[in-house]
């Protein structure tokens, strides 16, 4: 045990695939503390934690729950600073929200009071560009995510399935370079789920992204990343990647195979290693 | 084509725009409110007839109506019910305008909270029948006064609803806004003022009923117009008759301005009312 988290990290630290190319992101031995509050002692919730994002991946972090992957997320998408360390975005420090970052929440998040259609107008909205092109540019991601016919209705009216795709749209309106989910998924029965999941794939053939994943789901995981990293418990840090080295384009029918059987299990016994109590230091 | 026509349909019944659905769906109130009016008058008639009630202590309602015509005909409702609707409505202005803005304050800075709130609570704890005639003898304008202690009494619900309609506001939807790269401005009127809403009306509510009672309050104590001047006027020379009319009167200000409230309301949030 002692002998495999190392060298894990080590390979944590140089990913093997791309390591010749600059990385979209970085993040070097981020920290974050949470100050004590009314009748709450102060929480560390992210010790120590490095790893990088290239061009064109797809990460997803696993990790036993409140082990600070919100947090790191967070953290990635510029809305909360880290307490020590840096993250840099194609060499620059981060030092607020980005542009060229989207971030879909854990839930829907869709304000009540305006149709589908203005939800996901909101992003191009707040930057004031001209009403012709807001309204075009809206029901192109509308179609892409398959909610033609419903743009004028309410988030209360849409199903979980239908209110996570109108989020993931609001976030692909202004096609930001780096996606940040965080367990988007996850209150979704598992048929959706799967659907889902294709169609973040899917539209993957549309416009090409980069995206960094929470989630809770193991077969998630592995179908959609190219890595997987094992956060431990609080206060989390990345422990442990699997390189999910499936071809592309990956077919639901895939969740089949022996490989994929073989992969899901290497996460889940990197996760249960997490199950016992922390090491010391 | 299925998808669509769905879509279609359920916000033809979410948002009700047509007057023969609305109608439907009153019809009961609708038919019945001249009903209950009819037998109340007809009781109160009845009851003035049975016992021979001098008109001083319960004058009949067509005494009351007879009384309308007159001072309706001579200008003298008009002049003193638009006194009031004035104060009441500068009242509003003055009262919504500094709890709102305050009530934002607070909501957004624990700091200020905690630094107002015990004068606050006190300050709540007054009646404002009891600051008054203290407001009346020191202003010199009895119009100001009487604005003043119509501001007062919405103050506090409105300064309450604005500070949970405020803290109401989805904390993810602010992250989300940060996200967005919001301004201030954009977060204020894009998230904050359409989330608090919905709690903001409950308060505005029980306001706009306060503000009757706070403008008749002030006129009892020192107006020379206004309806609650009026019912101390007619009052002092025993016109019972001219009482009932200030009342009523008094009443139909109250309702309409409630129901003015409520179809505003209706109007902004009709999102709420879907499903
Ligand atoms: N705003 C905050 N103030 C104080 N402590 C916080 C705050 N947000 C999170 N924490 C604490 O930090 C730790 C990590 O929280 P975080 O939400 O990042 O976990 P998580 O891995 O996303 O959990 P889950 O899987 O349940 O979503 C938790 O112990 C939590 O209590
Ligand atoms: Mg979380």
């Amino acid at each position: 045990m002692f002998a495999t988290i190392p060298l894990a990290q080590e390979r944590v630290h140089e990913p093997p695939r791309a390591s010749q190319a600059m990385p979209l992101v970085s993040v070097d031995q981020v920290e974050r503390l949470y100050d004590a509050s009314s009748g709450q002692a102060a929480t560390r919730a992210l010790a120590s934690t490095t790893f990088r994002v290239y061009p064109g991946e797809f990460i997803a972090i696993v990790g036993p729950s409140g082990c600070g992957k919100t947090t790191l997320l967070r953290i990635l998408g510029g809305l909360l600073p880290p307490t020590r360390g840096k993250v840099t975005l194609r060499g620059e420090p981060l030092t607020g929200p980005r542009s060229e970052i989207g971030y879909v929440f854990q839930h829907a998040n869709l304000m009540p009071w305006r149709t589908v259609e203005r939800n996901i107008a909101l992003p191009l909205e707040l930057q004031h560009l001209p009403k012709e092109e807001v309204e075009r540019r809206a029901r192109d991601v509308l179609a892409l995510v398959g909610l033609q016919g419903f743009e004028q209705a309410y988030p209360r009216q849409l199903s979980g399935g239908m209110a996570q795709r109108a989020a993931l749209a609001r976030t692909l309106v202004h096609k930001p370079e780096l996606l940040l989910l965080d367990e988007p998924f996850g209150a979704l029965d598992a048929i959706t789920r799967e659907r889902m999941n294709l169609e973040l794939l899917r539209i993957r053939a549309a416009y090409e992204y980069t995206a960094v994943m929470v989630t809770h789901n193991i077969s998630e995981a592995v179908f959609l990343a190219d890595r997987v990293l094992v956060m431990s418990h609080r206060p989390g840090r990345v422990v442990c990647e699997v390189v999910v080295s499936l071809p592309r384009p990956r077919p639901l029918e895939n969740m089949g195979t022996p490989e994929f059987a073989r992969l899901a299990q290497e996460v889940r016994a990197a996760i249960d290693r997490q199950q016992e109590p922390a090491l010391p230091g | 084509m299925w998808v669509a026509r769905k879509a279609g349909s359920t916000k033809d019944d979410a948002v009700p725009s047509r007057r023969a659905g609305w109608f439907r769906r009153h019809r009961t109130e609708i038919l019945l409110a001249p009903i209950v009016l009819a037998t109340v008058l007809l009781l109160w008639e009845g009851l003035v007839l049975w016992r021979g009630y001098p008109s001083f202590i319960l004058p009949s309602p067509v005494l009351v109506a007879r009384k309308f015509l007159v001072v309706l005909a001579d200008g003298v409702l008009w002049y003193h019910t638009r006194s009031t609707l004035i104060e009441i409505a500068l009242g509003l202005v003055l009262g919504l305008s500094t709890a709102t803005v305050l009530g934002y304050l607070i909501a957004k800075s624990p700091r200020l909270e905690r630094i107002l709130s015990p004068y606050l609570v006190a300050a709540q704890s007054i009646p404002v029948i009891a600051i008054a005639p203290l407001l009346i003898i020191w202003i010199k304008d009895p119009n100001l006064s009487k604005v003043l202690i119509c501001a007062i009494t919405i103050f506090f619900p409105t300064l309450i609803s604005t500070v949970v309609g405020i803290r109401s506001v989805e904390p993810d939807l602010i992250a989300l806004m940060q996200s967005l790269r919001a301004t201030r401005w954009q977060i204020l009127t894009k998230l904050e003022i359409p989330g608090a809403l919905p709690v903001l009306f409950g308060g505005l509510k029980i306001g706009v009923s306060l503000a009757v009672i706070g403008a008749v309050v002030a006129e009892f104590i020192g107006a020379d117009r206004g309806l609650g001047y009026l019912i101390n006027l007619s009052r002092g020379i025993l016109d019972t008759p001219l009482l009932f009319v200030a009342l009523v009167s008094l009443v139909v200000v109250a309702v309409l301005l409630y129901g003015f409230v409520s179809l505003l309301e209706h109007r902004l949030l009709a999102w709420k009312r879907i499903e």
